[in-house]
């Protein structure tokens, strides 16, 4: 082999390394891509019930019930629409009624069946799914966003 | 006083990079000497001041000084004092200033220890590196200046997020930077290279050591995270594939190519250009990680509040560093190449096919964490890339990598046969079978990608413990000779052995902990009793706690195993007052074949009943072993002679005076 045939034969490798990663990421990407829609866009295009979704908004104030079998039922709102969720499990350590959430799971029968629930953890932070959601409900107002003062702090995951 | 001297130190600092920025550079270009010696005087200097100006900031954190904005926003006078030294970067301005330390010390490492390194590759690396700080400098002093005093000063501060309040997380920062800003030595190393226009065995024994320390420090560092997020968030996983998460594991990928990729330039000065490439890609990864993390342009688990200003601004010191290098890399990078050619079975092309497997994996993490914001840049919908995506991506792509890593260290160089390889490590495979078949009994589950994950698991630790066992002639000479030619092995092949080990180990708990955790969740009363993963655990209720600040729930379980007690778990809830938050700790007893972990949740009805979390994680232990192992591998590479930055060298291109050989 020539050496410039050998070059070529790693190149071909590369390529076809590359190729494949491709292949795999459309394969994939049905099932990776996760939408992410507003409790008014839930309510408008009433989605396919197999497609996971993330849902964002605020927790509705005096929507928080806690069931005896470990169900937590709640309504996210964009502050027009809201969508009824339901999660089992332990909420996110600073879950919060009027904070803003993100909700990853499906629909069943028009209600969220959440697998995963973020809230924020930090005062100051809002997720920028939430805060888009509530922008394009038309109803953002400066007392939703709080001034950016400077602490560090997560958003706490429950799954 | 001393918060406004340690500002003063940073502004001097700064001074002191834009001098060791120019004056070295410009030294090396005319050859004068006692110019480029500045460069190591003024690495020096900053180094100091950056530390006076650290220095300054602790201070104020561990007197509680809220005088100062940045203590009376992060730190509270009742906080353990642990955390009152944690919180000196346990928050954005602490933080950036702890990466410019390092980022100083870094530079004052090389020009301490650098004696054998030519003086002008050494004087050009010094001023990329001083450019780099000037950049960092500015963000900080004019973005997020820690020493802003608040006036009148606070009563009290509003305390450090409790999340962080916790030993692996106090010390998880400082390793990944240290991880990531190691790269910069790399890279400043990879475009003083490009300046002079020359790559050579030398060279690539120079960079080799920064790589390697930064490879074993961001190994460390990302594990700390992992094993936090493990134990503190009580989710019961490890790894999530969050964009937080993500940062970290693309710059580990990248350099691990690159450490292995100045291998092949050192033994067979071939992959030049690609090196160098690697080394700015390494260090491009490195600070798009911080601008993920500090820009909060992704939502992330791990987010943090952020101000856009500052995400801009680290943007466009990304696009400046990283854009200048790889134009200077286009311009000068053709005329590196030179000879490089070989046989695709061989050790180096082994090692090629590592560095392209690795590189493939880093190119679409960094895809699948940046879709969202490309797809919404374009106009499109909303999205966020789950797990899914990373391991059909990434699963898939260790198969090969790992295939590789046990079979290429078994080659020689130039040329090679792959039978006689494989021949020699036949029982690798028959392992990886009886992994399987164990794997398989025990779960009784066959889940392809775990039972896949551990055969691949055991045909790298075999074949690498074949690999040692055949260089030292172990049972094929005396037991002494063996023992003698082990001591005389050179560090960094020990190093390889053990690095490679442990990640087959790792790569077993990964793969038992991902397809076999068992979780149950449910309302508990006192006396209730739930079956996880074999074992029983019964809640005996819970009781209020108090501690230094914060208030408990604290939950018992007694966990027993066919009618014995096993262990007592005590998970708690806590809150802060002060920051208002809860915290939940996980209560974990690790054993050899899985963790037992409970996490007690909510309170439901008058009866004391809680909502309980159980999990039987296994093998979750031999990951950290894992990366334990890994860890002592690097280390110990790190300390080979040939390394060992001053070191004479064998073969210097240009006529290196043979200075003192530690």
């Amino acid at each position: 082999m020539k050496p410039k045939h050998r070059r070529l034969t790693f190149v071909v490798i590369g390529a076809g390394l590359l190729a494949a990663a491709a292949a795999l990421i459309l394969s994939a990407s049905r099932d990776a891509l996760v939408f992410f829609k507003t409790p008014s866009e839930i309510i408008a295009e009433p989605a396919d019930d197999s497609r996971r979704l993330r849902i964002g908004g605020l927790v509705e104030e005096g929507s928080v019930e806690r069931s005896d079998d470990a169900h937590v039922r709640f309504r996210v709102t964009d502050t027009v629409n809201a969508v009824a969720v339901t999660y089992i499990g332990v909420l996110p350590d600073l879950f919060r009624e009027g904070q803003g959430v993100v909700a990853e799971g499906q629909m069943r029968d028009g209600v969220f069946v959440a697998d995963q629930v973020l809230a924020k953890h930090d005062e100051n932070y809002m997720p920028p799914e939430v805060a888009d959601a509530v922008k394009a409900s038309g109803q953002w107002r400066d007392a939703t966003q709080k001034t950016t003062q400077e602490t560090t702090g997560g958003v706490g995951v429950a799954r | 006083m001393i918060i406004e001297i340690g500002h003063f130190a940073l502004v001097l600092a700064l001074a002191m990079s834009v001098v060791q920025g120019t004056v070295p550079m410009l030294g090396a270009r005319s050859g004068r000497d006692a110019w480029m010696r500045v460069g190591s005087t003024a690495a020096l200097a900053q180094a100091l001041l950056v530390i006076v100006a650290f220095g300054a900031l602790m201070h104020a954190f561990v007197t509680s000084d809220f005088s100062v904005l940045n203590v009376a926003a992060n730190s509270h006078s009742a906080k353990p004092m642990l955390y009152k030294i944690a919180g000196t970067w346990g928050n954005h301005e602490g933080s950036m200033l702890l990466w410019v330390l390092i980022l100083a010390l870094f530079g004052a490492a090389l020009a301490a220890f650098g004696s054998s390194v030519p003086p002008t590759l050494k004087a050009r690396a010094l001023a990329v590196q001083a450019w780099i700080g000037v950049g960092f400098y500015l963000f900080i002093l004019f973005t997020s200046n820690p020493f802003e005093r608040l006036a009148p000063p606070a009563i009290d501060g509003n305390g450090l997020n409790p999340l962080l309040q916790d030993p692996g997380l106090a010390f998880h920062p400082p390793f990944l930077y240290l991880g990531y800003v190691g790269f910069s030595m790399a890279f400043s190393f990879a475009v003083a290279a490009l300046i002079e226009g020359r790559v050579d065995a030398g060279w690539a024994r120079w960079v080799r050591p920064w790589t390697l320390a930064a490879w074993t420090f961001l190994t460390i560092g990302i594990a700390l995270g992992s094993w936090w997020a493990y134990y503190e968030l009580g989710w019961g996983g490890w790894w999530f594939w969050d964009p937080v998460e993500n940062a970290s594991l693309m710059p580990w990928l990248a350099g691990t190519a690159l450490l292995h990729s100045a291998i092949v330039v050192e033994k067979r000065d071939a992959l030049k250009g690609w090196t160098i490439f690697l080394a700015i890609v390494a260090f491009a990864l490195s600070l798009l990680g911080t601008f993920l993390v500090r820009s909060g342009v992704l939502t992330s688990v791990h987010a943090f509040a952020t101000d856009p200003a500052r995400g801009v601004f680290i943007l466009a010191l990304l696009v400046i560093i990283v854009g200048g290098a790889f134009a200077l890399l286009a311009w000068r990078g053709p005329a590196l190449e030179r000879g490089g050619v070989f046989k695709p079975v061989s050790r180096e092309g082994g090692l090629l096919l590592n560095n392209l497997i690795l590189t493939t994996m880093a190119g679409s993490v960094l895809l699948g964490t940046l879709y969202p914001l490309i797809l919404e840049a374009a106009g499109g919908a909303k999205v966020s890339v789950g797990p899914p995506f990373f391991n059909a991506i990434i699963v898939p792509l260790a198969v090969p990598l790992i295939a590789a890593m046990a079979i290429g260290p078994l080659l020689p160089w130039k040329r090679a046969a792959l039978m006689p390889a494989l021949g020699r490590v036949w029982w690798a495979g028959v392992a990886a079978l009886a992994a399987a078949a164990a794997g398989w009994w025990a779960a009784g589950d066959a889940a392809p990608f775990a039972l896949l994950g551990l055969a691949l698991a055991a045909a790298l630790v075999v074949a690498t413990v074949a690999e040692l066992a055949w260089r030292i002639r172990l049972f094929s000479a005396s037991p002494g000779e063996s023992l003698r030619r082990l001591a005389g092995l050179p560090r960094h092949a020990i190093g390889m052995t053990l690095a490679h080990a442990g990640l087959g180990i790792a790569i077993a708990g990964m793969s038992a902990s991902g397809a076999w955790q068992q979780e149950r969740i449910q309302v508990q009363a006192p006396g209730d009793a739930v079956i996880v993963g074999g074992y029983t655990f019964q809640f005996d209720g819970a009781e209020a706690v108090r501690g230094p600040n914060y208030q408990a729930v604290r939950g018992t379980f007694t966990v027993s195993r066919d009618g014995r007690a096993v262990v007592t778990l005590r998970p708690e809830k806590r809150s802060y007052p002060v920051e208002g938050q809860q915290t939940t700790e996980a209560a974990i007893e690790t054993t050899f074949w899985g963790d037992l972990y409970a996490v007690i949740g909510d309170a439901r009805g008058e009866a004391g009943q809680y909502v309980t979390r159980l999990y039987f994680n296994p093998l979750v232990a031999w990951m950290w072993a894992g990366v334990l192992v890994m860890v002592a591998g690097g280390t110990i590479s790190l300390t080979d002679r040939r390394y060992r930055v001053g070191a004479s060298l064998r073969r210097a291109s240009p006529p290196v005076p043979e200075t003192a050989a530690a």
